[in-house]
């Protein structure tokens, strides 16, 4: 019969997971991006592959410390935010959505092929770059933990420095948009023409903006590469969608939307796929095979988007009067 | 970001920093170009399926030796090792090509074998074993190469052809942009379905594929007008703003993509006569395919011009893109032109998946999401929301993509193209034949 405690267990460690800290840290810069500043950003996921790329390929081909690999992916964040910034952030919003979101396949494409093949991994990707970031891990080896949140040293030592730093960004943010700076943004979002009329530069607004949550979008790349290898064929165009509808869930124009966004969509999803896999053994589902049960996850993502943004376009936390989608 | 707190630059001298940035980077790939991959296994750990061979001449391994493995839609390049032997991994099972670049071997070498017309191809299929190998006859004698204007001729013809059947697609994507003001990621959708509806009765029914071609162009109009009709009409009714609706597209688009794969799976599968190799006419590696392809594609771009600019529907749509308040005020039923602009475009939109799933070749579950990127590009490149502009824009990014290939590795043959774009944007935002006011 089905091990309801295995399905329910499963779901329950998504909750801390570093994957979950990952997504939910990109969908926060993508709040910046998009909840409080209006801007169409779809290539978050080239942020996130530039940050973990910049890590790894910092770490392993320069042999440099932490701290410097870190900085690494940031900047190439920050380079890859005034690339695409400077010439779209002056035209209309559908315009930054076509142009980021070509911006992130090229990002992809140019990982993923043969050339750069000794830097890069090609499309096999990169690993071994753990070592520095194990050897600062001060926690003895062992295991620890209860219930199912059981993990050894390295796992606990990713979900802290992880959710340390959502919690950091969560901060940032928070301060930021209860900041001058942070109403001006609000402004643009709701009317660019009258913060414009007060004299304010909206384009450098923007650009500011833009190199915000990209970095964060970075870090996040950073922190999802802790816990597994760097392959290229995660950065589709795909990982930007679930980031949206992580958003969407929780609330653009918010800050603990985005968190509480991921976690929820990670243990619905978990325990979704959980559900599905173990029907279709135990024969609940006979027009089903295990593979097909795989894809019906991303099915529902799709759905459950549309009707998000038809039915609730200011997400579970989100205040109706505070839309991104004003035009 | 020293500027953004400091003074702001003036906007001209921005502009050539951005240029200059991408100078940069372009002359900095250039020159990573030069240097060719070297491995000799290739994405074994990422696929099931593998391709292998042994190079040799009178039983000496040669090393360095570079091949070139094409199908499907994939392409990858592979370099012997010292002991001669190479392995790739490919994604699925079926037909492949292997290439193997003569001017890499010895000097006064080449691959020989009196029977073939081009020894140094070879056509293999990977089989239920999920492996094959693929050797060649190597010695002593003249070589077969392809001289530089063919290759061009070939390409140009490559591109020519691929930018005709993106131009189907992108004006079915400009037209729907234009009147509604809907950037459709869905599309995507409309051109796979035109690929599985002819799978569907080609191969699974049986029918004649000049049976099941327009059956599957009546279905993507249909498909198209279920578009409409089911979503994109009560949300207008409702009066969700554009981002809102684009975010729909992206949804509907992931929703259906994984509902194709969850009926047809991931492989790639052939319609009548796409590998068939007798019907290759013998010149620039063209086949009765490709003219078939770009003839009825030529037909039917000429039928479309003629419908927006002749009939009076046609006009009305253009009415419609220009100003739907005035349209509607004039006396057109913007509803209807509407519905009749989402019924073509879902019929070009399935046409094009057709000729795609030839040109590609192979039907599969994502083929419309693989150039949904380079559609959105030649819209855009063209003007969003001009019909026309959208079918300068497919050619550009169609013959761009296929030449560029003459100089820049094939697997970063699309990077080409979305780097145009950007650049083309960045000096004439509007579209080649778009108007300024747009933008805006």
């Amino acid at each position: 019969m089905i091990d309801w405690v295995q399905i329910i267990s499963n779901a329950a460690q998504e909750i801390i997971s570093p994957t979950t800290a990952a997504y939910a840290l990109a969908a926060l810069g993508l709040a910046i991006h998009f909840g409080f500043t209006g801007l169409l950003n779809f290539g978050q996921a080239g942020f996130m592959a530039l940050g973990a790329y910049g890590y790894a390929i910092a770490t392993l081909t320069f042999g440099a410390p932490v701290w410097a690999a870190i900085l690494t992916g940031i900047l190439a964040a920050i380079v890859f935010a005034l690339i695409l910034g400077i010439p779209t952030l002056r035209l209309r919003a559908d315009y930054l959505a076509i142009v980021t979101i070509a911006a992130a396949e090229i990002v992809r494409l140019l990982f993923t092929t043969n050339t750069f093949v000794e830097v890069t991994g090609s499309a096999n990707g990169l690993q071994g770059y753990k070592g520095p970031f194990e050897a600062l891990n001060p926690i003895p080896p062992g295991q620890y933990g209860f219930g199912p949140w059981v993990y050894n040293e390295y796992d606990w030592w990713v979900r802290i420095f992880g959710w340390t730093l959502v919690a950091l960004a969560a901060f940032i943010t928070w301060r930021l948009f209860k900041s001058p700076w942070g109403r001006v943004i609000k402004g643009i979002r709701e009317d660019e023409d009258a913060v414009r009329a007060l004299g304010k530069n909206v384009y450098f607004y923007k650009v500011q903006s833009l190199i915000i949550g990209g970095v964060f979008g970075a870090l996040a790349g950073m922190i999802f590469i802790l816990p597994r290898a760097v392959v290229p064929s995660n950065y589709q165009t795909s990982l930007t969608f679930f980031i949206y509808a992580i958003l969407l869930l929780g609330g653009a124009a918010t800050v603990f939307g985005p968190i509480i966004g991921s976690v929820i969509f990670w243990v619905l999803l978990s325990f979704f796929s959980g559900f599905i896999a173990r029907a279709v053994e135990v024969g609940w589902l006979p027009f089903l095979t295990n593979i097909q049960a795989g894809q019906l996850r991303f099915i529902l993502v799709g759905v459950a988007i549309m009707l998000i943004v038809i039915f609730r376009p200011q997400g579970i936390f989100g205040n109706k009067k505070e839309l991104a989608f004003v035009k | 970001m020293a500027h953004a707190a400091g003074r702001p630059l003036p906007h001209r001298a921005m502009r050539y920093l951005t240029i200059g940035l991408f100078g940069t980077a372009i002359a900095a790939l250039a020159l990573t170009f030069a240097s060719p991959a070297s491995a000799e296994d290739i994405g074994l750990d990422e696929f099931d399926n593998k391709i292998s061979g042994l190079v040799e001449l009178a039983d000496e391994p040669l090393g360095d030796v570079q091949l070139v493995v094409d199908g499907g839609g994939f392409r990858v390049e592979v370099v012997s090792g010292d002991d001669g032997r190479w392995a790739v991994g490919v994604p699925e099972r079926g037909g492949y090509t292997v290439t193997l670049n003569e001017a890499t071997l010895p000097e006064g070498i080449a691959v020989i074998d009196p029977e073939l017309e081009q020894p140094n191809v070879r056509t293999i299929t990977v089989g239920q074993s999920g492996s094959a190998v693929a050797n060649f006859f190597i010695g002593q004698g003249p070589r077969n190469t392809t001289s530089l204007f063919d290759q061009i001729i070939d390409r140009l013809f490559n591109g020519l052809n691929f930018g005709l059947l993106l131009a189907l697609a992108a004006i079915g994507l400009s037209l729907v942009f234009g009147t509604t003001g809907l950037s459709n990621f869905a599309h995507a959708e409309l051109i796979t379905f035109g690929g599985l509806i002819t799978l569907l009765f080609g191969v699974t029914l049986g029918f004649p594929v000049w049976i099941a071609i327009p059956i599957a162009i009546l279905f993507g109009a249909g498909f198209g007008w279920l578009n409409d009709a089911v979503l994109w009409k009560p949300l207008r009714r409702k009066g969700v703003g554009l981002i809102p609706l684009m975010i729909v597209s992206i949804g509907l688009s992931l929703a259906v993509r994984y509902t194709f794969q969850l009926f047809v799976g991931g492989d790639t599968q052939q319609l009548p006569g796409a590998t068939d190799t007798t019907l290759s006419i013998g010149v620039f590696g063209l086949s009765w395919i490709d003219v078939a392809s770009m003839g009825v594609s030529v037909v039917v771009l000429l039928g479309v011009a003629y419908f927006l600019l002749r009939t009076r529907i046609g006009k009305a749509t253009r009415a419609v893109s220009d100003n739907p308040a005035l349209a509607a005020a004039s006396g057109i039923d913007v509803d209807r032109v509407i519905r009749i602009v989402w019924v073509v475009s879902g019929a070009l939109a399935a046409l094009s998946g057709i000729l795609w799933a030839y040109f590609r070749p192979g039907v599969s579950w994502d083929m419309g999401f693989q150039i949904l990127l380079l559609t959105f590009a030649a819209v855009t490149l063209g003007g969003l929301g001009t019909a026309f502009g959208a079918l300068i824009g497919a050619l550009v990014v169609g013959l761009f993509v296929e030449m560029s290939t003459l100089i820049i590795p094939s697997d970063l043959k699309y990077v080409g193209a979305l780097v145009v774009l950007i650049l083309v944007l960045l000096v004439r935002p509007q579209g080649i034949l778009g108007r300024k006011e747009r933008i805006g």
